[in-house]
């Protein structure tokens, strides 16, 4: 997979990603507008914008992995996850209303999020590397977002767009991994109160730490390390829900607690 | 069909355990007989359960059906339903299962309960419906509907015996006072691949919920769930057809794991 579009054409499309940003309105799929594409396109689209983001003085606090989970990928028809970077400023606390009307078209997924203990620098990491680097694990709330119009996205698409990433919300119980199964550890999503989904660690790639070895070498692979105190979204458990204003949306983890979105109601923004 | 069957409930017995003998699909009896409304198809049930001793097996427990509210809501109802299990569906460890026997096999994880106490309505609850199980188990459930393309309304699957096809169960007996049954998480593999996740929450929020909104509804039927006898509480995901040298497995949180290979 080498670039197919020059220079000109993806500076065109990472500033078309960020005036969707602006405007508040979705772009049609990059792979309509720029046939031919490819994943490395993506992610140098997804880097321009990266670095226009940290020239502004945004700070980068992770990673995310998404495409994690059998399902999306026979959806999206890959084999292989993607990954995006998460901004300071993009993490909500838990007792203050999301401002919804900042998504364009935010969905929410439960994660088994991690915090690293030493860095983690690719390629070469294992399984044992991995954990040994992991400081806890959290309870976490993603918050995906498509810049794309209605989520049409295909994988160039959202690795151009910053693999979805929409914002990031945190538990408060730090859990260490020597208490952990990763793999069958549940989690039951509720949204207002109703059950929508439930699922297991091992929903990601079979085991969320499995998601951390591939982004730490696939971004070692560009020179890239992992830091300590980065935050690591690894994947989702469940699909993901629609989200509303006024929505309460809780992910109940055994072992690591509870987690809590809330979105501001219309009238609050 | 050249001649209009003339229904009853003894036929339509006769017709789907036909169906099951010689793995021959058929249409919804709805589209035959009118007169199949869920009460009559919990007599249906009983008369092919009735016929299933009559021949050699024993009545070892229950299994509950649509336990998750969307299929509820597809169906229009708001309780499991209920079918009976017998020892004919019941696999031995490790005991290949045989495809030949079946028309279009799906398997499902599943929580397993034995029961410690009769669990009789009505007025059972999620506590009391907890209180009366003795022990805890991974599970996995064969369906395999009688039914072409596993299209059917309410009645015609509750006459099916729920698709009842199978059932394997974990050696591994856990106290449910231990468990967070809510939370207990099953991890479905297809040889070795992960392809869906649930915990017990799919279950009507937690299985014993089920657990009593079953013993509740057999009641208006006149029935109970005995002491000693198996309840397959309900698919935790959706149901994943098997093929021959496939191996489904289940891994729980604190159930251990089963496995099922197809030959």
């Amino acid at each position: 997979m080498s670039p197919q579009l020059g220079e000109a054409d993806r500076a065109d499309a990472a500033l078309r990603l960020l005036q969707a940003y602006e405007s508040g309105v979705a772009i049609p799929p990059l792979t309509t507008t720029q046939p031919g594409l490819t994943v490395e396109d993506a992610y140098d689209i997804q880097l321009r914008q990266v670095a226009r983001w940290t020239a502004q003085g945004r700070k980068i606090a992770g990673h995310k992995v998404g495409l994690t989970s059998a399902a999306i990928q026979r959806q999206l028809g890959v084999d292989s996850p993607d990954y995006g970077h998460l901004f300071a400023d993009s993490f909500h606390l838990e007792s203050q209303p999301v401002p919804v009307g900042a998504y364009l078209n935010p969905r929410i997924e439960p994660e088994i999020g991690f915090v690293l203990r030493t860095p983690l620098a690719g390629p070469g990491v294992t399984v044992a590397s991995a954990l040994d680097a992991i400081g806890y694990a959290v309870a976490s709330l993603e918050i995906i977002d498509s810049r794309i119009e209605d989520w049409r996205i295909s994988l160039p698409d959202t690795i151009a767009d910053n693999a979805s990433s929409g914002g990031v919300v945190l538990g408060s119980v730090p859990v260490p991994l020597d208490t952990l199964d990763l793999r069958t550890t549940g989690v039951v999503l509720r949204r207002n109160g109703r059950i929508e989904q439930t699922g297991a660690g091992a929903a990601v790639l079979g085991s969320p730490v499995n998601a951390l070895v591939w982004l730490a070498n696939t971004v070692g692979a560009l020179g890239v390390r992992l830091e300590a105190g980065a935050v690591v979204l690894p994947g989702a458990l469940t699909a993901a829900v629609d989200v509303s204003p006024g929505d309460t949306v809780t992910a109940t983890f055994a072992h690591l607690g509870s987690v809590t979105a809330t979105f501001a109601a219309a009238s609050q923004e | 069909m050249t001649e209009a069957t003339n229904w009853d409930i003894d036929t339509a017995a006769d017709v789907l355990l036909a169906a099951e003998a010689r793995r021959q699909d058929r249409g919804p009896i709805t589209d035959e007989w009118a007169g199949l409304d869920l009460g009559t198809a919990y007599r249906v049930q009983r008369r092919l359960v009735e016929k299933k001793i009559a021949a050699g097996e024993s009545i070892v427990g229950v299994k509950l059906g649509l336990t998750s509210r969307a299929k509820q809501e597809r169906m229009g109802i708001d309780s499991p339903l209920t079918a009976v299990l017998t020892d004919g569906y019941a696999l031995e460890a490790d005991v290949p299962l045989q495809l030949d026997q079946l028309i279009h096999p799906r398997v499902e994880p599943e929580i397993v309960f034995v029961m410690r106490k009769r669990l009789e309505g009505p007025g059972v609850t999620a506590a009391t419906a907890l209180n009366a199980v003795e022990s805890v188990h991974a599970g996995l459930e064969v369906i395999d509907s009688r039914y072409i393309d596993f299209k059917f309304t309410l009645p015609d699957v509750v006459a099916d015996n729920a698709s009842s096809a199978r059932f394997v169960v974990g050696g591994k007996a856990v106290s449910p006072k231990n468990l967070d049954l809510a939370l207990e998480a099953c991890a479905l593999s297809v040889n070795g691949a992960v392809v869906d996740t649930a915990t017990g929450a799919a279950v009507q929020g937690h299985p014993a919920e089920a657990l009593a909104m079953a013993a509740n509804d057999l009641a208006r039927r006149g029935e109970a769930i005995e002491a000693g006898q198996v309840v397959l509480t309900g698919g935790l995901t959706d149901a994943v057809f098997i093929h021959a040298g496939e191996q489904i497995g289940a891994e729980f949180s604190n159930l251990g794991s089963v496995f099922l290979t197809a030959t």
